[in-house]
């Protein structure tokens, strides 16, 4: 299972890459694979407020409908448009592609706080 | 007495088993008797040791006399009642061929979609109607009534914009409509607010707006300057409209409604005294993923052949639990396919033939009305006026038109509703004038309404509307469709959890008789007597099987069983000044819509663990109770359990959160294995909830009807649920769940017949069966599939859970792969990863035979062969009959054939397939494409040839 390096983790199998304050989240390669094929993503409002540990979006599966939550706190700056038309890109592109949604981070030392891959990884058993 | 009485019993007919196969099946599981095997089967400490209190038991002949008599005490009066429901002619070649019809009435909910594509396309041509005709983008395949859809909308309307707490809905919708939305929003915090909707006080505070088109007083009103002030706070705006109308009247997706609810029951089906009806619901695009219910949706099957299939059954209850915003579970299908097949059969013109009548004869009437004297309220209506008398009194004409078996509406302050429809001949009209003193109409004549509420366009222009308007051509698309689809009169249907047990013709036969199917359920009380002594008859009955002091016959469904039993707790916690009781305790083997219906009355659901055995985890049970102690509201618990066994403890679990002050709701789904053996009230229940379209014979329609009553404790009876327009329920009553006062009436007859036939005698006899039958099964396989829940003797309950999860190691194959090759063989596939993924949960009933079992075991067996040739590396890991099933005649007859088995191994893998073979009529269907993309009406005609 793919867990990249650079990326951070949450235990709820999401994933969130830094850039400043901004934080990209998707769900991670592990996660795709046990809900099996994504037809729907219901992102989060651009301008939500959320909170770290809370829903922000529901991926459904043709298995399971999802909660994906939010791996910080701050405020929703954008959602990927593209999966509104293509949500299998969730499976096919977990960390580059099928990203869910950009975040503006109100505390961003949350990040330190959440798992290094090599921690993931062995959440996973990987 | 009858003087055959061994021959004539309806219980020989009804159970599967003759008494020298019940020896056999015993001899198979090594046990010296039947009540050898329920001693060892149910705990002794909840055992109901004497016959149950009911009637001698009568055979068809007398029963169907007895209720001939019942039936013939109700009166059938010319009803102007209007209020949502309307008379209507069932065409007969629909009368015969649907609801007359096991091939359409005894199929189960359409989940296994390759064996039930004919009443997928009905449903589907039921969307089409829907969207059609309300002019919106999507629509569902059926909910329960308009008045329960309402409130449907309500909570999606609420999803849609969460922070606000206010709806309204306008002085102008039907009365029950609006009583039941205030029992349905206060547990959620909703606040109505109500009144003329011109001077609604609309501000960010409301998520969204209900108005009735027409108005129930008649009125035909032009919404769209208000739709705007709804739209402009960011709220919905829901519009219930009448279906007939809209085949003359501007649509309501062109005014500014984002949903249109209503109900399809004056499209030829049956008053039934309440139901049962199919009510629709339409949504703008942007709602469709959060449309509750059940969709149909177009995809593709393995041969990329357009096929049908439920669509986004991840947003159901199943799945989302306590997160899910409805707890709808059955539709209302087999009503939504005669109501869609009335469409199909009328067809656009013939539909606006009708509605043009009717308002052309209600327009006739406004005329000599007001030529009397009268005042008519309102120059725009459809069907249905609304009359202040002069120089008569309101309440004189009422008398006097109620003398006459003629039954108007009465609106207070003098004035007086009709309503017209389809039955209504100038002759019943012209009776309705003279009882007015108006002159009767002599010609009717065309009449315009103002351009701004006329439709423009075409209607229904798909060719499935246009094709089958004769008889011959109706009757043989109807049996088209039937053919494709496999129902209880082909084979067994062993899904667990859903007891499809015999739906017998004699229990089918009082449905469709008139004196009960044209009763409207507002009648009043003084026309209704047969039904009356039927409920009473059928209440006790209930109480007594199920150990409980009084039953409400009002929730319509299993899920609105749940919904009233656990409001009535909630009622009951109220009013003894414990309102802070919010907290409901759910095993996690629970059914999914017992959580959505917590949270739906306004509770709080923590979990409660199960052991390793399926049984509720007792220790855990403390635990939780322990820590909620003062806030415990209810358990939630299914018994047997939702694992099919007789839980030991199940007298201690109750205790437990009766010492906490709490309430013990039983979900009544495994009724069927302890009626006559054991009560839910001696348990230690305080509600549980019957489906009687389990154990009790209604039959399952496709996917619906259902009905859903409760029995509840003495200390519980005064909260039973009431209704806003006819007295029912206790004296503290919680408002009413269901539109009608007591549900689907017309289907009650089914199991009124089903306990009158059997007795206290056969029913015990069918729980015994139908333990013996489930363990039978699991005897004949647990060599080949694991068994994974018995109890503590090693029996299962009336169902068993078969484990199949090793062979997707060991050979590469799912559970939906056998369940999809199943079809070849021509069973049904058992319930599928339910309770627990990955398995199939088997559930023979009572009513299958033997040769039946038997069959359905070697179908088994013969599929162990195939996994083991594939797990063996003589079949191919992915080119076998289990990845490819199920196979379609077409697929074997092809010319080309590239698999590496034979046609024969694919089509007739054992003997007796060659003389009963069953043909899918699709491979098998995508669903990841369905629900990828998603297509919810009738394709287009170039893409289906």
């Amino acid at each position: 299972m793919n867990v990249p390096e650079p990326l951070r983790y949450a235990e709820s199998h999401e994933w969130i890459s830094l850039d400043g304050e901004i934080g990209t989240v998707g769900i991670t390669d592990h996660a795709q694979n046990e809900l099996t094929d994504i037809v729907y993503v219901d992102p989060p409002k651009i301008g939500a407020t959320l909170v770290a540990g809370q829903p922000a979006a529901v991926v459904e599966s043709v298995k399971a409908a999802s909660d994906i939550y939010s791996p910080v706190d701050g405020v929703v700056l954008e959602v990927n448009e593209a999966l509104s038309n293509d949500p299998a890109l969730v499976n096919t592109s977990p960390y580059e592609q099928g990203w869910l949604f950009k975040v503006k981070l109100s505390t961003p030392s949350q990040v330190d706080a959440l798992k290094d891959a090599a921690a993931y990884r062995s959440q996973i058993g990987s | 007495m009858s003087s055959h009485p061994e021959l004539s019993s309806f219980s020989r007919r009804h159970l599967g088993p003759e008494a020298n196969d019940v020896a056999l099946m015993l001899e198979h599981l090594g046990v010296p008797s039947l009540d050898a095997l329920i001693d060892a089967t149910v705990p002794e400490s909840i055992r109901l040791r004497n016959l149950l209190d009911l009637p001698q038991s009568a055979d068809e002949a007398a029963a169907l006399a007895e209720i001939k008599t019942l039936a013939g005490k109700n009166k059938m009066a010319r009803s102007y009642l209007g209020t949502g429901y309307y008379d209507c002619h069932t065409p007969p070649v629909i009368l015969r061929n649907i609801l007359e019809n096991p091939g359409w009435y005894t199929a189960y909910t359409p989940y296994q979609a390759e064996i039930a594509q004919g009443r997928l396309e009905a449903l589907l041509n039921f969307q089409t109607m829907v969207t059609d005709l309300t002019a919106l983008d999507v629509a569902n395949a059926s909910l329960l009534d308009e008045a329960t859809a309402a409130a449907e909308a309500m909570s999606l309307a609420h999803g849609s914009k969460p922070g606000a707490h206010r709806f309204f809905v306008a002085d102008n919708v039907h009365p029950q409509t609006l009583s039941l939305l205030k029992t349905r929003g206060e547990p959620l915090g909703f606040e109505i607010v109500t009144g003329p909707w011109q001077s609604a006080p609309i501000d960010d505070s409301f998520f969204g707006a209900l108005v009735q088109y027409p108005a129930t007083d008649g009125l035909i009103e032009d919404y769209r300057e208000f739709a705007g002030r709804v739209h402009q706070v960011g709220a919905i705006f829901v519009v219930a409209a009448d279906i007939l109308a809209l085949t003359m009247l501007r649509p309501p997706g062109e005014f500014g409604a984002d949903i249109a609810i209503g109900s399809t029951q004056r499209f030829g089906v049956p008053l039934g005294y309440g139901g049962p009806h199919a009510a629709y619901m339409a949504v703008k695009d942007s709602l469709k993923r959060r449309l509750p219910g059940r969709l149909i949706g177009v995809s593709k099957d393995a041969d990329g052949k357009p096929a049908l299939r439920l669509s986004l059954q991840t947003r159901e209850q199943h799945i989302r639990r306590d997160k899910a915003t409805s707890n709808i579970c059955t539709a209302q299908v087999l009503l939504a396919v005669m109501a869609s097949m009335y469409a199909v059969y009328h067809g656009p013109a013939g539909l606006r033939a009708i509605a043009q009548r009717v308002h052309r004869l209600t327009a006739a009437a406004a005329e000599t009305m007001r030529a009397a004297g009268h005042q008519v309220h309102h120059e725009n209506f459809f069907d249905t006026l609304r009359i202040t008398p002069q120089g008569l009194k309101a309440d004189e004409i009422l008398f006097r038109a109620e003398a006459e078996d003629i039954l108007l509406r009465d609106f207070g302050n003098g004035s007086i509703g009709l309503s017209l429809d389809e039955t209504v001949t100038l002759d019943d009209l012209n009776e309705l004038l003279e009882i007015f003193g108006a002159a009767p109409v002599v010609k009717v004549y065309a009449v315009e309404l103002p351009k701004i509420h006329q439709r423009s366009g075409q209607i229904l222009a798909h060719p499935v509307f246009n094709t089958h308007h004769t008889e011959t051509e109706m009757m043989r698309y109807l049996r088209k469709l039937e053919g494709r689809d496999l129902a209880l009169n082909h084979s067994m249907i062993p899904l667990g959890s859903c007891t499809m047990k015999l739906n017998s013709a004699a229990e089918m036969v009082p449905v469709t008789w008139p004196e009960f199917g044209q009763i409207h359920p507002f009648a009043p009380l003084s026309h209704t007597a047969g039904y009356t002594e039927l409920f009473l008859q059928l209440e006790a009955w209930l109480a007594e099987i199920t150990g409980f002091a009084a039953v409400s016959l009002q929730p319509n469904a299993g899920s609105q069983g749940e919904y009233a039993g656990l409001l009535v707790i909630r009622a009951y916690h109220h009013n003894r000044g414990e309102a802070h009781r919010d907290v409901c305790l759910i095993p996690t083997s629970a059914h999914g819509t017992n959580p959505a219906s917590a949270v739906m009355a306004g509770m709080k659901v923590v979990g409660v663990a199960c052991d390793d055995q399926g049984n509720v985890d007792l220790q855990d049970l403390r635990v939780k109770v322990q820590q909620h102690q003062s806030s415990i509201a209810a358990l939630m618990v299914t018994y047997p359990s939702t694992h099919g066994v007789f839980e030991e403890a199940i007298r201690e679990a109750c205790d437990v959160v009766h010492q906490a002050g709490g309430m013990v709701y039983m979900d009544g789904a495994n009724l069927n294995a302890q009626v006559g053996l054991c009560r839910p009230g001696d348990i230690g229940a305080d509600v549980c909830h019957l489906n009687l379209h389990k154990t009790f014979c209604i039959p399952h329609g496709g996917g619906g009807p259902g009905m859903g009553p409760i029995g509840v404790a003495a200390h519980l009876a005064p909260f039973l649920p009431g209704h806003s327009l006819v007295k029912t329920g206790g004296e503290k009553a919680i408002g009413e769940v269901s539109a009608a006062p007591w549900g689907s009436a017309s289907i009650l007859p089914i199991s009124w017949m089903y306990i009158r036939m059997m007795g206290a005698q056969g029913l015990l006899d069918a729980t015994k069966i139908a333990i013996l039958n489930a363990n039978y099964i699991a005897k004949r396989l647990e060599n080949h599939f694991p068994v994974l829940y018995k109890g503590k003797n090693g029996f299962v309950a009336h169902e068993c859970i078969l484990d199949v999860r090793e062979w997707k190691q060991r050979a590469g194959i799912e559970v939906e792969d056998i369940a999809k090759r199943l079809m070849d063989y021509g069973f049904h596939a058992p319930t599928m990863s339910w309770p627990v993924p990955g398995t199939l949960m088997v559930e023979p009933t009572e009513s299958e035979s033997l040769a039946e079992l038997d069959r359905f075991c070697d179908a088994m067996l013969s599929l162990h062969g195939e996994l083991v040739a594939i797990e063996q590396g003589k079949m191919d890991k992915t080119d076998n009959p289990l990845k490819n099933a199920p196979h379609t005649a077409e697929s074997v007859v092809s010319d080309h054939w590239p698999h590496s088995y034979s046609r024969e191994t694919a089509a007739y893998p054992l003997p007796w397939l060659r003389e009963n073979k069953f043909w899918p009529h699709v491979r098998r269907v995508d669903n990841v494409y369905g629900d990828r993309n998603l297509f919810c009406s009738c394709l287009p005609v170039e893409t289906t040839a």
